[in-house]
């Protein structure tokens, strides 16, 4: 895979460090002279001095034949201008964006970026699976939708305990889809009966997350 | 016709100006606060401090109502990106984008953005003026 890595600060460098021990080829655009020459004294001759957004650094790193390209920089108008070069003159396969403000991420989208990173959210969702009382936690968000799958973990005295699934007045676009008991999977039906110490796998929409988990709550 | 302007630096605020004299609604948005005193005690029209890359601040601009967008700040990457949510989140019918380098104009075509260059602009001027030919004359440099 061919990788253009626009921004060679820390998280440019490592990055490209990563990709070139995966057996990648990769070059990394550095607009500052002095970063430039330490990229190129650790990782090697792949380093191109220049302002990624420009169409002639691009053109000169060969974005045409470039299987993506991921803009890195601190400024998420110079992470967007970068990837909608590469993509709309040069049509790179696949542009990311990493991106600062959370609240970028539908706009880059629909600005023709293929995906976005966002250091915010990731520690958010970190968080969200280390807080040791939080009953649910989301596992995994499918694509660019706003369904994820998440794990419940019914306290004790969750109100569900003792009711079949089908007696669960679910929100809507909710089902549960496994349940783990004592470890194993168990394909649930809807006259399956939820027991104390059952781990729920169930998928939801994010607004209709709170709403699934006040159902397992403790009474 | 209702203008808002993000930049308040020295173009923006003497087009600013330009456009309440001549009868326009103008707001104009800047990230520093020290800037508006370029538009003079006597401004006619609206000032927002804030951050134009921020679609919460384009709107209490009142973006969703305005006829037209002009992004003069300095930073060229900051003039697209707003530009852009001007054009396709808020679909304001007119957007003009300064660009400063002009080796970035080929960008802006490839974006489809409406885009003037003062530096472009300002050698032109300065060239038929010391030559008395046109600028256009030369062609690409």
């Amino acid at each position: 895979m061919y990788a253009i890595i626009g921004g060679g600060g820390k998280v440019g460098f490592y990055l490209g460090r990563e990709l070139i021990t995966q057996g990648n080829e990769v070059v990394i655009i550095e607009q500052l002279a002095e970063r430039a020459e330490y990229i190129g004294n650790e990782l090697g001759n792949i380093v191109l001095k220049g302002n990624a957004d420009e169409a002639r650094t691009l053109a000169e790193a060969g974005a045409e034949r470039a299987d993506v390209v991921i803009a890195v920089t601190g400024d998420d108008e110079d992470n967007l201008v970068i990837c909608q070069v590469a993509k709309k003159r040069f049509g790179a396969k696949r542009t990311i964006a990493r991106i600062n403000e959370p609240r970028n991420e539908s706009l880059f989208l629909m600005l023709g970026i293929d995906a976005t990173i966002n250091a915010t959210e990731v520690l958010l969702g970190v968080m969200e699976q280390q807080i040791p009382n939080a009953n649910m936690r989301p596992l995994l968000r499918l694509r660019n939708t706003d369904v994820e799958i998440v794990e419940l973990r019914m306290p004790s005295n969750s109100r569900a305990i003792g009711r079949s699934l089908r007696d669960l007045p679910m929100p809507p676009d909710s089902n549960v889809a496994v349940l783990l008991r004592g470890g194993s999977p168990l394909f649930p039906t809807g006259a399956t009966v939820l027991q104390a110490g059952d781990e729920v796998i169930a998928l939801t929409r994010a607004e209709h997350e709170p709403a699934l988990r006040s159902l397992f709550d403790g009474s | 016709m209702f203008v808002v302007i993000m930049g308040c630096g020295r173009v923006g605020a003497r087009l600013a100006r330009m456009l309440v004299k001549a009868g326009n609604e103008v707001t104009i948005l800047d990230r520093d606060a020290s800037s508006f005193s370029r538009l003079g005690e006597d401004f006619g029209g609206q000032t927002i401090l804030g951050n134009g890359l921020n679609q919460d601040v384009l709107e209490q601009a009142g973006l969703t109502r305005a006829d037209a967008f002009v992004a003069v700040t300095q930073g060229d990457n900051r003039n697209i990106m707003a530009s852009q949510i001007a054009q396709h989140v808020f679909r304001v019918q007119r957007v003009v984008t300064r660009i400063n380098d002009p080796i970035r104009s080929d960008t802006f075509a490839a974006l489809g953005l409406r885009a003037l260059s003062p530096t472009v602009i300002g050698a032109n001027t300065f060239y038929e003026e010391l030559t008395g030919d046109l600028a256009s004359s030369v062609g690409d440099v």
